[in-house]
């Protein structure tokens, strides 16, 4: 099927899928026991030029100026998790981390922090979610409290993917608890900052590849010109970073379920049972038919929605959010049906489905569960309908 | 540093097959790619440089098509590629390729060192290498492993042998052949990949490298093919079975009935 790909994106694809072939393949499982941040394979993307793939050309990525580039994001998503969905958020996550200071970071914000990310020598992570506030920011317990030209950080963040790996945060803290998620303020804090370390690292059911952590921020000073947008801004700063980073989200669970499916179809006309391959069997041909519309069609929107934000549509909360929900329902089911595929040996550990079936479940919950997605889309369907009257 | 990194365009790995009745290679449909031993000397020429600062050239002789495989050398890290390109030169066997080889590469000027691979995947000779050494009147080291020094006109590379290894020095300008213990290759970067879209790759005729047409193609190849055959499949073996010791027993006595021990 031709997605009309620009050259630039086919050469991203085709770098990405040699990198998901011949060095993530033979590690992935490895990865996943061992519940190891892959620093030899962050590096591998870092030398492709991979890092830089959706940060502009003026810090050191390849997007022309004063453009998105999120398709080139998605594309290169997609190819590294079809073979190892937590591997992929070497680059996922750090996008996350980095897109906030993208939208609203001031010029020398963004010279500072960019150009080590787009070469691949930092890692970035985003962190809004404690024990008691996921979804609901408004919650959120952490504290910045001015103190002459610093703010004081005091409070502790949970889940945070990227955590301890990553040298570049970005946190969203309450300056202003009276006023709820109007609050709240979004900091770029350094590792390595005094008051700031780590707590307890997660043990995952899934892409155990990637780092989880705590971080813990004890009187930690952070300056105030590293206030991304404005005092207060923080909840906006984090709802419009998820409008534009739930397409990378999405493209981790399409292209876990792209992958998935396509070992399952290898596998169906290898194995042999009653003399024939099961593939032969038209019972089981349907069931990989169905698992093909579903990524197909999920591809459809996640390349749709990831190409009208590059053309500038940043109001994409609906958009964004039905092509993260529906990709990752789709690659729960389609990685489900894969296991199934692989009867017995899917179950084994020995194999990477299984694998692929833990690691689908998370695209389902993070960066807002499918049913903060749902809400937010019939949230906006509200929202159309009144304006048009 | 000057370095010289010479590649041969193949066809794509093991699924060749030989064509039964005219006992030559059946190219179609199968992909053409770098000679894989060459991606290794690619890789060493692009480390020294990145060591050592200069510039990596690669080149190739062979049809215009090769230009492909020379492209993907520059989305390697080579600086430069140059296609060596003619109709004189079919039909040249080793001896007249690595000598039209050396005509060009007399060309580049100052060459510090020329790496090729151990051997071609689909001829098997491991001849061409050695020959433009000769051809160059510089040493050689084949089947290197690991260069231990590169430094004031000398190298000191590990030569792997059959039970080892040698570790042998030589003054440059010298020629070496790799093997694939020597390193890992890259994978291309997507800057890279840039360069090699715009790059241009010019394409040097016999005539343009100066070599004399008597040494060329088949006139300037003394092999003499004979005849071309396909060795017959192996027959199954036989297999034995039982305890591990019955099977040691059995296999020593059937190894001495046909007099091996």
């Amino acid at each position: 099927m031709n997605h009309f790909l620009t050259e630039e994106q086919q050469m991203i694809k085709e770098t990405a899928h040699e990198i998901a072939v011949k060095k993530i393949k033979p590690v992935a499982i490895e990865y996943d026991e061992k519940n190891e941040f892959p620093w030899e394979i962050q590096k591998v993307i870092a030398e492709a030029g991979l890092c830089g793939v959706y940060i502009s050309e003026e810090y050191g990525g390849m997007v022309p100026a004063g453009e998105h580039g999120i398709m080139n994001l998605v594309i290169a998503v997609e190819e590294l998790s079809k073979e190892c969905g937590g591997i992929s958020l070497c680059l996922a996550a750090t996008a996350l981390g980095t897109i906030p200071i993208l939208l609203f970071g001031t010029e020398e914000q963004k010279q500072k922090y960019l150009p080590s990310i787009a070469s691949g020598e930092t890692v970035a992570a985003f962190a809004v979610t404690e024990a008691g506030a996921g979804s609901d920011a408004g919650s959120i317990q952490t504290t910045a409290v001015k103190d002459a030209d610093s703010y004081i950080l005091n409070g502790t963040k949970q889940w945070i993917t990227n955590g301890e790996v990553a040298g570049t945060y970005v946190i969203i803290a309450m300056t202003d608890k009276s006023r709820g998620a109007r609050g709240a303020t979004a900091f770029i804090v350094e590792k390595g900052t005094p008051g700031f370390t780590f707590g307890k690292k997660e043990d995952k059911m899934g892409i155990r590849a990637s780092a989880t952590y705590e971080l813990v921020f004890e009187d930690c000073k952070v300056p105030a010109e590293n206030i991304l947008g404005k005092v207060g801004m923080g909840f906006m700063v984090a709802m419009k970073t998820f409008d534009m980073s739930r397409p990378g989200v999405a493209a981790q669970a399409l292209g876990i379920a792209a992958g998935a499916l396509n070992d399952a179809v290898d596998y169906a006309r290898q194995r042999e049972q009653f003399g024939h391959h099961i593939i032969a069997n038209q019972g089981l041909r349907f069931l990989l038919a169905d698992m093909s519309m579903k990524v197909e069609t999920s591809r459809a929107i996640v390349y749709a929605v990831a190409r009208s934000i590059d053309s500038g549509d940043l109001k994409c909360a609906k958009e964004s959010a039905i092509a993260k929900c529906y990709a990752s329902d789709m690659a729960m089911e389609v990685t489900t049906d894969a296991v199934q595929v692989f009867g017995g040996y899917g179950y084994m550990k020995e194999y990477p489905m299984e694998k692929r079936m833990r690691d689908a479940k998370i695209t389902q919950i993070y960066e807002g569960t499918n049913q903060i997605q749902r809400d937010v889309i019939g949230h906006q369907l509200v929202k159309e309908a009144a304006s048009r009257k | 540093m000057n370095i010289v990194v010479c590649i041969k365009q193949v066809p794509d790995s093991g699924d060749v097959k030989i064509n039964p009745e005219t006992k030559t290679l059946m190219r179609e449909g199968v992909d053409a790619v770098i000679n894989p031993f060459d991606c290794y000397a690619l890789e060493e020429g692009v480390r020294l440089k990145e060591r050592f600062g200069g510039t990596v050239t690669a080149i190739s002789m062979g049809p215009p098509q090769a230009e492909k495989a020379l492209r993907e050398t520059i989305s390697l890290g080579a600086d430069k590629a140059v296609l060596v390109s003619d109709r004189a030169f079919a039909g040249s066997d080793t001896l007249a390729t690595s000598y039209a080889l050396s005509t060009a590469i007399k060309k580049f000027g100052v060459v510090d060192i020329i790496i090729t691979g151990k051997q071609a995947i689909d001829g098997d000779t491991a001849q061409v290498g050695p020959g433009i050494a000769v051809h160059l009147d510089m040493p050689q080291i084949t089947y290197v492993r690991k260069i231990e020094e590169l430094a004031d006109g000398k190298i000191r590379a590990e030569r792997m042998t059959e039970e080892g290894y040698d570790v042998v020095e030589a003054d440059l300008p010298v020629l070496i052949s790799v093997v694939k213990e020597i390193n890992e290759p890259r994978i291309a970067s997507l800057k890279g990949k840039m360069s090699a879209r715009k790059a241009e790759i010019p394409t040097w005729s016999a005539e343009f490298v100066g070599a004399d047409p008597k040494q060329l193609g088949l006139d300037g190849s003394p092999t003499m093919v004979v005849e071309v055959y396909a060795p017959p499949a192996r027959k199954g073996g036989k297999t034995l079975e039982g305890e591990p010791a019955e099977m040691a027993e059995q296999l020593v006595t059937e190894l001495k009935e046909l007099q091996i021990i």
